[in-house]
């Protein structure tokens, strides 16, 4: 068993609205899994599945092979994007509370509360309430208190929103060294910048619908235009381009460069490699960049939302 | 996983130590006891009044009717005319002028008197002469067929039926009014409680929804649990603010009417009057027996019994009710039009407890209502001092728990729904459609 959840063809309505249709997911063990989708395309209709705030329609969901329980809240922990916690209790008091409502005891939840608060250097607000913190800081508190149970399936809907840099620094490396310490992630948002920088894996959802899925990377390939960035220097550039310009397809360029002779984006078509375009490009100028482009998780997005 | 325990823990400590709670707790009873201090202070303040009245009888026949009491002064004025009597009063700022016009025989008095004042006198002021002189004229008229006033005392008898059940109970007026008494306060007791205590809750779950808490609560709980949870521990917060009030209201009481000496118990009410009465008619000796004797009579254990079994019954009705509003909408303003809903069938009972219930405790009416389970708390907490076969009671509190149930799921339907939807006011078409989901 690798997928440590696995979602089989789940349908949600609400009334007349389909807000999920058929939707599959495998979220492998130990990895991210970015949950991807414009405003309203049923991500937390499908997290709110999963955590059993609400029941499917149709289709089954399994944790760890075997078919979701209501003990398996224990084993997941869930940060919702509208966060919340009780404002004029004390913080200390309101994990403590919340923590043992995800069956813990006591004792133990103090410790790792403890341990928590010293590693973010939140020890003294134990006794503040939440209305006294700014919210920021009470949502390093929900942080906290998602990931205190060490629970096996970690989801996070938009953890960094928010944040201020530094903190949100902060919160993606706890992030990565919880997952280096077993956990799995469901990781939903709309910042692509952090899907590209923490997920491994992605399902894009639309429209009720899931039109793509798979290894972030894959994606990538599938997704690849095999478009160069070049930055060329040479005495005689109208030439060079004109030259260019009649073997390949050339787009214009933008990108930084101490240089700033010839920027050009040149496709190249199947049949011809990378080392035929760089060769070439060596015979007529001074080639001083020479990338290929890849399709950013954005333009993925945009590009597959907007054909869908 | 049960969490119960754990949340009603929270759902208390959080109600007891909210500031506001803690204040009204302690300031309620202060405040209570100023209002019935103030009200009985300004109701003796009124009956110490000194009032003059001045009385202009032509006719002569009502010369010795009115004698100075304590508060009141008469002026009895001769060899005026009406208008110089009028203007005399005006000056001397008396409190009216009872005027008696001319007339030749004692028969046409009662037609000819009049009362002028500056502004509207006082209801007491006025049946108070009209008792004085319907009693003289009374006497006189009857002292001209020839009875004395020996014979019309004499004639003064007080009836006094004594009651008494077939299997040989001896009951008085007495015991009606003490199982009015206990049935006005319990169902008035549950009343309030509801009223207080509901709200409470519903304003909870309301801002468990406004600070988004309730996300990651409802991930870990089953709203159900939640639900419970909510409900005993706010009872249980209710229960002690109660408790708290009704010893401190004690207190200051006692307090209160040792320092100030104002006799509290003499602000009368129309129920003391209603007592006052029956003390009347019975004397002290013989009242303190049929007390005794009333409460004696009262089914007791049933009483205690059904009062713990209909009290939490129907409040655990009601509250489930105001949780399911909590969760329907977005904030307290929204939860107006489900209020009515809700206050109706309750407002529906006291109507029906304390005007049919008095009147006829075993109708048509008031076992009907006895039985429906929104109003059975209040209707039949106040049938039982008048003996309720246990057969009724049973199938009633059976019937209110099954109602219990099913509005608990109900709530939790609604919750588990209404908890997440934000934004957007409810209508009752689709609190249908929820329940569905």
């Amino acid at each position: 068993m690798n997928d440590l959840l696995v979602a089989d063809s789940v349908s949600k309505s609400f009334g007349s609205f389909k807000a999920l249709n058929e939707v599959s997911i495998a979220v492998p063990k130990g990895s991210i899994f970015g949950l991807l989708g414009p405003n309203g395309a049923g991500k937390t209709t499908l997290i709110r599945i999963i955590n059993q705030i609400t029941m499917p329609d149709e289709g089954t969901v399994q944790l760890d092979g075997q078919p979701l329980k209501p003990e398996h809240i224990r084993d997941i922990g869930y940060l919702p994007e509208e966060r919340g916690l009780y404002k004029s209790m004390k913080v200390g008091e309101q994990a403590l509370y919340l923590a043992q409502l995800k069956g813990m005891s006591k004792s133990e939840a103090k410790s790792r509360l403890k341990y928590w608060f010293d590693k973010l250097d939140i020890g003294d607000w134990w006794n503040k309430k939440i209305q006294e913190l700014s919210k920021g800081q009470a949502q390093k508190i929900q942080f906290v208190v998602t990931v205190l149970h060490r629970p096996k399936l970690l989801i996070f809907d938009e953890p960094f929103s928010g944040f201020d840099p530094i903190n949100a620094n902060l919160i993606k490396d706890e992030i990565l060294q919880l997952r280096d310490e077993g956990a799995t992630v469901i990781f939903s948002t709309h910042r692509m910048e952090s899907v590209e920088e923490l997920c491994d894996h992605i399902a894009l959802i639309h429209k009720s619908n899931k039109i793509l899925d798979g290894k972030l990377n894959d994606i990538k390939r599938q997704y690849r235009t095999n478009t160069f960035e070049v930055g060329l220097q040479s005495n005689n550039s109208e030439a060079v381009i004109a030259e260019i310009k009649n073997k390949f397809e050339v787009l214009p360029a933008t990108f930084k460069n101490l240089n700033d002779d010839i920027k050009l984006n040149i496709k190249i078509n199947e049949a011809t490699s990378s080392n035929d375009l760089l060769s070439f490009l060596t015979s007529t100028a001074e080639v001083n960049h020479f990338v290929e482009v890849i399709p950013t998780a954005n333009d993925i997005f945009i590009q597959t939302v907007k054909n869908n | 996983m049960n969490h119960l325990p754990l949340i009603i823990k929270r759902e208390y400590l959080t109600k007891v130590r909210n500031k506001s709670f803690i204040i009204m707790t302690f300031l309620s009873p202060l405040i209570m006891i100023a209002l019935i201090a103030v009200v009985a202070y300004l109701s003796q303040l009124n009956n110490d009044k000194k009032r003059t009245i001045t009385v202009l009888d032509e006719s002569g026949f009502l010369k010795d009717v009115f004698q100075n009491t304590e508060n009141t002064t008469y002026n009895n004025l001769e060899d005026f005319n009406l208008e110089e009597a009028v203007k005399l009063v005006k000056e001397t700022n008396d409190y009216g002028l009872l005027y008696v016009a001319k007339v030749d025989s004692i028969e046409e008095v009662s037609k000819s008197i009049k009362f002028y004042s500056e502004e509207t006198p006082s209801l007491t002021v006025i049946s108070g002469i009209e008792g004085k002189i319907e009693k003289f004229l009374r006497d006189k008229k009857l002292q001209q067929d020839g009875v004395t006033i020996a014979q019309i005392e004499a004639a003064k008898t007080n009836v006094d039926i004594a009651q008494e059940s077939f299997d040989g109970q001896k009951s008085s007026k007495l015991d009606n009014i003490i199982k009015l008494a206990f049935g006005g306060v319990a169902g008035y007791l549950l009343f309030m409680f509801i009223i207080i205590y509901g709200n409470m809750i519903m304003r909870s779950v309301i801002e468990e929804k406004t600070s988004r808490i309730i996300e990651v609560i409802i991930s870990s709980v089953k709203p159900i649990q939640l639900m419970m949870g909510k409900i005993i521990g706010t009872s249980l917060a209710g229960v002690t603010q109660f408790a708290i009030w009704v010893v401190l209201g004690g207190v200051l009481m006692i307090v209160v009417s040792t320092i100030f000496g104002i006799d509290l118990a003499q602000t009368s009410t129309p129920q003391q009057e209603l007592m006052n009465q029956a003390m009347q008619a019975e004397g002290a000796q013989a009242m303190a027996e049929n007390l005794l004797n009333g409460i004696n009579n009262l089914p007791l254990l049933n009483l205690v019994i059904a009062f713990m079994f209909f009290f939490i019954g129907g409040y655990l009705l009601y509250s489930s009710l105001y949780a399911a509003i909590g969760a329907a909408v977005d904030n307290e303003t929204d939860t107006q039009q489900f209020m009515l809903p809700i206050l109706m069938p309750l407002i529906l009972a006291v109507y029906v407890g304390v005007f049919t219930v008095i009147e006829d405790p075993h109708g048509t009416v008031s076992t009907v209502f006895s039985f429906i389970p929104f109003t059975s708390p209040v209707v039949m907490l106040m049938r039982i001092p008048f003996g309720v076969p246990i057969w009724q009671q049973g199938l009633s509190l059976l019937l209110l728990i099954g109602t219990f149930m099913f509005a608990v799921w109900f709530a939790a339907k609604i919750y588990r729904v209404g908890i997440l939807m934000y934004g957007k006011k409810p209508t009752y078409k689709e609190l249908f459609k929820w329940l569905k989901y």
